[in-house]
């Protein structure tokens, strides 16, 4: 029978380095429903990228891939009316397709939450994918999306419809006409989920871009941590600054860690920074450091108001704080060793991992997406965990991803992703990246080790 | 031992107090300039140089200096980041939580380190109208109570805006009805006039099963009834909770759509959340979704006595010494007898909490954030070594447990400010025993019995005595539970004696006795 092996599966999906427990229950889907330019795609896509990035297993399941994959080319919008049998077919085994996809992640390849973004307006639509989630021991979260603003619809059309594949030949106005017209074909026969008709079902509304939020029946952690997270996103135009401090007197000597000051060049960058702030003309920017002095000082010399976060503080590297990769090569040759072979899970002792540092950062992502200006004045290996989560990098990458001294990436939501620019201030600075090197045994040789050590002095 | 730094070792270098003291008086490092030169800067942009920096000795902090004393504080990471107080205001019948989500919310928003204070106007009446004589008080028509409700709430009002504006409060919990628009129309007018935010909780049930057992648990006790018997208090309660009912205007979608709350519903399943402003908001409105009322209970202990607390050394990594594997045994038998359903077991991920876990022969989880607090270069150390070593650290410590951070090390504000997932995720769960370590506990026990930061870092939480935590009324009943099996105290108090210049012995007065 199958519910003996799907257990045995879940408990070894628990078996986790991670600092925090996993709550492995049952798998989640998490299931779309709302009128198209709704958001729900931004939503599925912003959602899968948060719980990915905290370690929770996550994919986006969107109907409307399959619907573009059936069917190659888009007509128009007669394709979406009620009575084109024709197309509602190939409609039902697209949802069909998509569902049995969602089994094959949660079930066979340790997936933990599915997102099955799709209209889903219909009740009977609905039920289908309940009886689903229920035969196969799937909890099941609905969120709906509801939108009467046609200043917000108007807007949503134009940022991530207009560059959609199916309107990829149109003009601006044609597009808008025809995606108009296809909002009607659901609009007759939208049912939203019914506050007594459907008070057993799990799910949250969100109303006009999150005025206001109607949640019934949380289930469990995940549940809980989704609706914290929706409703402090927020689709209000903003940037967001990420720059590491100066360069630091134990960076020229290519020591890791610490709490030193800054050196000349890295002041020089500090007063760099203010200027390019300055340019940037950003109204009402929030500042934040990390609790060291060389993020402080590089914010001091900004001259405006600062909060210093003690989440923000570099990876503690235990045992190793202030050597020279050389002589963590010398002192700890099986430590440095292994932190090569898997750089986000690795612990320095009596340290922190770059895993340990998500989830120290959890607060800080979840108050960046409250805020609106941001310039977070922070370190490489937290540089590379915010990074991450913006751009959506695997834990894999995340710890080799670019984030030079003197230089200011700015991030600014777009459509369904975040364009990012970079600045490099033309302060020269130490370079502290050191890539993976190609030999990670442990009984490989010090030059081996020590080859892609940045130069120091 | 957590050397000052292995490079430092390495260099030859040896922990000083020197240093420490260097770090307590003196300002940075760079001497280029003058102390008070970019301090005039306010007004600027930017200043010509960056302002020298002196790191406070007692919590780490870096803070910009002039002539060596702390300038403008800088603001520190606190949770409120609202600029004006907030107020909030309950909203519902009688006998729907009102009072119970008060305090609760109140216990925690102190605990995380936001100064709040409840105000419950029926308080207020009960201090006016000395005796309670019966519901005829709270009819609609009694103009003479009428008036005296009306001063009540006036008078809370009063108190609240001393509290807010004068007192240093940032959060106020107005805990009375407010029933109808009109009331609710003044306190909103009242906040505009002094700059509070306005955060409305209404609490809707219709269950009367829900309704009844919370007139038992709390109604029965209060004293308006004191003189009553049990079916004379609650006909008496049910007449009361009738005199509001046929004036009440719950919170509308439509005409209250420019206000801020959240509507609870049958007992948190399911909420209306509208506008929710800022931070503190969105953390209230978290909490209020996470807690529940199902009866349970929360055990928490110690690991078993562990072999540096036979030697008397703090922090570290080490196992259990003898005794404490014996305690691992008995807890596993006390948990067995206490027969509960559905246990959940959390432990740190240092290895005497899970060898204390391992000996109950059940599934349990890991948290990194349970972990002993950092005592950074002191790890590992005696209390006779600190004294040595760093006998300023030492005496800071005494004259502010709470706030002060080991050099590289932690403070217990910084545990309280990394347990909070733990705080919340206990309150989601029903029972969980939490296997955990001294400073640790002391902070999960003060946010359950609502003990402020002073009291904190000095409760007792000795080794092998469980403590089994279960809410009851508006609080939570506790039972401690010692296992009989011997071990070294580890509880220091505060000496008589915390001045930095005190004499070796004064300091190590009240250290417990050990190998």
């Amino acid at each position: 029978m199958e519910l003996p092996q799907v257990e045995h599966v879940r408990r070894r999906r628990c078996d986790s380095t991670a600092s925090v427990p996993q709550f492995c229950n049952s798998p989640t889907m998490i299931v779309t429903v709302g009128l198209p330019a709704r958001g729900k795609t931004y939503i599925s896509k912003k959602l899968t990228r948060y719980l990915n990035w905290i370690g929770v297993p996550t994919k986006v399941f969107n109907v409307g891939q399959y619907r573009r994959e059936a069917v190659q080319t888009y007509e128009n919008f007669e394709f979406f009316r009620s009575d084109n049998e024709e197309a509602m077919r190939i409609r039902k085994a697209c949802a069909a397709a998509a569902l049995r996809d969602v089994a094959t992640y949660l079930t066979k390849e340790q997936g933990q939450v599915a997102v099955f973004d799709a209209t889903n307006t219909t009740r009977e639509r609905r039920a289908v994918i309940i009886s689903f989630a229920k035969e196969r021991g799937y909890k099941v979260f609905f969120v709906e999306s509801i939108c009467d603003d046609p200043d917000i619809i108007a807007e949503n059309i134009k940022q991530v419809k207009f560059g959609s594949p199916d309107y990829v030949d149109r003009d601006a106005d044609e597009a808008m006409q025809d995606f108009i017209q296809r909002i009607e074909c659901y609009k007759a026969n939208y049912v939203p989920i019914d506050d007594e008709k459907d008070r057993k079902l799990s799910y949250i509304k969100i109303f006009n871009v999150g005025s206001r939020y109607l949640v019934n029946r949380v289930q469990d952690h995940i549940q809980s941590r989704i609706v914290y997270y929706l409703m402090n996103i927020h689709v209000t135009p903003r940037s967001i600054y990420l720059s590491r401090h100066g360069e630091s007197e134990l960076n020229l000597v290519g020591r890791i860690g610490g709490d030193s000051g800054l050196s000349p060049r890295g002041n020089k960058y500090a007063k760099a920074l203010a200027a390019f702030i300055k340019g940037q003309n950003i109204s009402e920017l929030k500042v934040w450091t990390s609790h060291m002095k060389r993020t402080i000082q590089t914010a001091e010399a900004l001259g405006v108001q600062y909060e210093q976060w003690k989440a923000l503080n570099e990876i503690d590297a235990g045992v190793c704080e202030e050597l020279t990769y050389e002589e963590i090569q010398e002192n700890f040759t099986e430590e440095f060793a292994m932190r090569d072979q898997d750089k986000y899970r690795y612990r320095y002792p009596k340290g922190e991992s770059y895993e340990d540092l998500v989830h120290r950062l959890e607060p800080v992502i979840m108050e960046l997406e409250r805020q609106e200006n941001v310039l977070v004045i922070c370190h490489q290996a937290i540089m590379r965990c915010l990074l991450a989560y913006f751009l959506d990098k695997p834990a894999d990458e995340l710890p080799y991803l670019r984030c030079p001294l003197h230089t200011v990436l700015k991030l600014t939501p777009l459509a369904y992703g975040c364009k990012s620019e970079h600045f490099f201030l033309n302060i020269e600075a130490v370079n502290t990246h050191r890539e993976r090197p190609a030999n990670v045994d442990v009984n490989r040789k010090a030059e081996d080790a020590l080859q892609t050590v940045p130069e120091h002095i | 031992m957590k050397d000052p730094s292995p490079s430092a070792q390495l260099r030859g270098e040896r922990p000083s107090v020197a240093a420490a003291a260097a770090a307590a008086s003196s300002s940075s490092t760079s001497a280029s300039t003058p102390p008070g030169a970019g301090m005039e800067d306010k007004a600027q942009a930017s200043p010509a140089t960056p302002r020298e920096l002196t790191q406070n000795p007692l919590k780490k902090i870096w803070m910009p200096c002039k002539n060596g004393l702390p300038e403008n504080y800088i603001s520190q990471r606190k949770v409120c980041m609202t600029n004006c107080p907030t107020l909030i205001v309950t909203v519902g019948l009688p006998a729907r939580g009102k009072t119970y989500i008060s305090k609760k919310l109140t216990r925690y928003l102190n605990w995380i380190g936001v100064p709040t204070r409840e105000f419950n106007v029926g308080q207020y009446r009960r201090e006016y109208v000395k005796i309670y004589e019966s519901f005829e008080f709270f009819r609609p028509d009694n103009e003479e109570g009428l008036k005296i409700r009306q001063q009540c709430a006036s008078e809370a009002l009063n108190d609240v805006r001393q509290y807010l504006t004068d007192e240093g409060g940032q959060v106020a919990v107005f805990d009375a009805t407010n029933t109808t628009r009109e009331r609710r129309e003044t306190i909103i007018q009242f906040a505009e006039h002094n700059g509070f935010k306005v955060f409305f909780v209404e609490s809707v049930c219709e269950d009367p099963d829900v309704i009844q057992e919370n007139i038992v648990q709390v109604k029965l006790g209060s004293p308006d009834y004191t003189n009553c018997n049990t079916e004379e208090a609650v006909e008496d309660f049910m007449k009361r909770i009738q005199c509001y009912e046929n004036s009440y205007e719950t919170l509308d979608e439509a005409l209250d759509r420019d206000l801020s709350y959240i509507k609870i519903m049958d007992v948190g399943r399911r909420y209306l959340v509208n506008r929710v402003l800022d931070h503190v908001q969105s953390r209230i409105v978290y909490y209020l979704m996470n807690i529940h009322i199902t009866p349970r209970s929360i055990y928490l202990c110690r690991h078993g006595e562990s072999e540096l607390n036979v030697k008397g050394r703090i922090g570290g990594d080490s196992g259990l010494s003898a005794r404490g594997k014996e305690f691992a045994k008995y807890l596993s038998q006390f948990i067995q007898a206490q027969g509960i359903s559905d246990l959940k077991v959390w432990t740190s991920q240092m290895k005497r909490t899970i060898q204390t876990a391992e000996a109950l022969n059940v599934p349990y989880e890991q948290w990194k954030v349970l972990n002993e607090i950092d005592a950074g270069v002191c790890e590992e150390m005696m209390y006779e070594e600190i004294q040595d070593h760093y006998p300023l650290e030492f005496a800071l410590r005494d004259q502010d447990k709470y706030r002060y951070r080991y050099p590289k090390g932690e403070s217990y504000e910084d545990l309280v400010q990394r347990l909070e997932p733990v705080i919340m995720e206990l309150e989601r769960q029903e029972n969980v025993l939490v296997v955990c370590h001294q400073a640790v506990m002391r902070c999960l026990l003060a946010y359950f019995l609502d003990k402020t930061a002073e009291e904190l870092p000095y409760l007792k939480c000795p080794l092998h005595t469980v403590l089994k935590l279960t809410p009851v009324a508006y609080g939570c009943k506790v039972e401690s539970i010692c296992l009989n099996v011997d071990a070294v105290n580890t509880h220091r108090e505060k000496p008589e004696n915390v001045h930095v210049s005190r004499m070796s012995a004064e300091a190590l007065l009240t250290v417990p006795a050990h190998q």
